[in-house]
């Protein structure tokens, strides 16, 4: 028998909302957080607009001391930090106290794609140089892969499993999924989730190098993410963090908690770089076979979900996605579900996006409504042949959800899909 | 350098890696870093940094080793100043 597992607190550092209020409002209002970076321009970018969180000293001083600030440069453990402090904050769990034992029922999940890679390059210029005594005691704790869950570890006084997931772009969706089985199965109650990505160059000049990034907006950045449209040239690279309290039923009811939604379930899978699935492009039969068994694991029939948060980073593969989704949920047209791509405002968070992307579709969810989709007003006509234009609103859209579908989709072939249901209960 | 201007210099120094229920009232001579001050032992190599850069010197491996208290630290400074 399966433990109920709910969701209890959401934290968000993104490149439109710092903190839940802010996000919340930034996304009803369709506010966009991509800019353009002068430093891109100067590095020889072809792609020189992005999206980064905007920290203030005073929003990073209330999670961090002095001693914690001193030498530390890395951005992805700065907003996974904040994110998930502000999580457990919102579900109203309190931090261990420093000589209490560790809360042992409470576990972490965060996840990233490469960890401190400012702090990193730093280090490069000062061992190539000879100095290595340099580095100083936090080099190693600010780059290994598993920095943000140690460093979250410590500021709550964790004592479940604290580990560092990492799938590419379909980190944060997978944390979530690992976070619920390990409630749902009885080994923790309590499961901070989520995932960060650094910001910068160092991060983003590989994805330039591809050629996957739009270099055709860089001097109207708030329209270069164009999830759907005819006109998607390409993704505009991102940075932040989200992360989701995750809590089983039971210890949120004895809490009295406030109960944002349920998971149903969901589903990862690996399209095994087979068949059109390459280290870069998904293989369509595994994606629906994600969503599917998403589905099926969940208890939910395709006809059953109301709204979509897609992964849609406006590349070629948008139409791909759609055809996915109307493929394995069995719904085209008119009876298409709601569906958008919040990629439209704030780019494409690589390892953070399915976490910021997660925190949006659950406070839809809970709010009731579909936040409008930025720069798809030239809907791709491949797409308009699948879903009705009413699906895909570039409006905010007042809307009671029950059912919703979130997937995510990375390098490396990788799918996941989670299901949630407004709290019912 | 007297040691008394070298132990002006080196509390601010200290004070940084301090805990925050520890207060830099703290820092006397004969304190034990670690042990009495609660400095985390992963932080003395950057105290080490710091006070490298601060009287212009350069430590060695035996001198982080043989750095317990704050009277340590003066008489290696010390001997680095006036070499």
């Amino acid at each position: 028998m399966k433990n109920r597992v709910v969701i209890t607190g959401l934290g968000i550092v993104s490149p439109n909302g710092v903190g839940v209020e802010a996000f919340h409002s930034a996304i009803r209002d369709g506010t966009s957080g991509i800019r353009h970076f002068p430093e891109l321009e100067e590095l020889n970018f072809s792609c020189q607009i992005a999206a980064k969180p905007e920290v203030s000293e005073e929003q990073k001083r209330k999670y961090f001391t002095d001693l914690q600030l001193r030498n530390f440069n890395s951005s992805g453990i700065l907003y996974g930090v904040m994110a998930g402090m502000e999580a457990l904050e919102d579900a109203g769990i309190e931090t261990a106290g420093k000589n209490d034992e560790p809360l042992w029922d409470l576990g972490i999940i965060f996840g990233t794609g490469t960890s401190g890679t400012a702090k990193f390059r730093e280090a490069i210029y000062l061992l190539d140089s000879g100095k290595v005594k340099r580095l100083g005691s936090t080099t190693v704790a600010q780059t290994m892969a598993s920095g943000i869950s140690a460093y979250l570890g410590g500021m709550i006084g964790a004592g479940n499993q604290v580990t560092t997931n990492s799938s590419a772009c379909a980190t944060g969706t997978e944390a979530i999924l690992m976070g619920y089985d390990l409630i749902a199965s009885g080994k923790a109650s309590q499961m901070l989730c989520g995932s960060c990505s650094d910001d910068g160059p160092v991060v983003w000049g590989g994805f330039d190098a591809m050629k996957v990034l739009t270099w055709k907006h860089n001097q109207d950045p708030e329209h270069g993410s164009r999830p759907m449209s005819a006109t998607a040239s390409g993704f505009v690279p991102g940075s932040g963090a989200g992360a989701l309290m995750l809590e089983s039923l039971t210890s949120a009811q004895e809490r009295g908690a406030k109960i944002y939604a349920e998971v149903l379930g969901g589903h990862v899978n690996n399209g095994g770089q087979r068949q059109q699935g390459s280290m870069t492009a998904p293989n369509s039969s595994a994606v629906q076979r994600c969503i599917k068994t998403a589905l099926e694991v969940s208890g939910v029939g395709g006809h059953e979900i109301d709204y979509i948060n897609g992964h849609l980073t406006a590349t070629v593969k948008d139409p791909t996605e759609i055809r996915n989704w109307s493929e394995a949920l069995d719904r085209k047209g008119a009876d298409f579900p709601y569906i958008n791509s919040l990629k439209g405002m704030i780019g494409h968070g690589l390892a953070a996006s399915g976490s910021m992307e997660l925190v949006a579709a659950v406070l839809q969810l809970h709010h009731g409504f579909i936040f409008p989709n930025s720069n798809c007003e030239d809907l791709h006509p491949e797409i308009s042949a699948i879903a009705d234009r009413s699906r895909i609103p570039t409006q905010t859209v007042s809307h009671p959800l029950k059912t919703i579908a979130k997937a995510s989709f990375g390098f490396g072939d990788v799918n996941a899909c989670v299901i949630f249901r407004q709290n019912s209960i | 350098m007297t040691s008394e201007e070298i132990y002006t210099k080196l509390q601010p120094i200290i004070a940084a890696y301090l805990p925050e229920d520890v207060s830099a009232e703290n820092i006397k001579k004969d304190a034990d870093l670690t042990q009495e001050l609660n400095i985390n032992s992963a932080h003395l190599v950057d105290v080490v940094l710091d006070v490298e850069d601060a009287f212009d010197i350069e430590l060695s491996n035996n001198d982080l080793e043989s750095l317990r208290t704050v009277n340590d630290a003066i008489a290696i400074i010390a001997n680095k100043v006036e070499n």
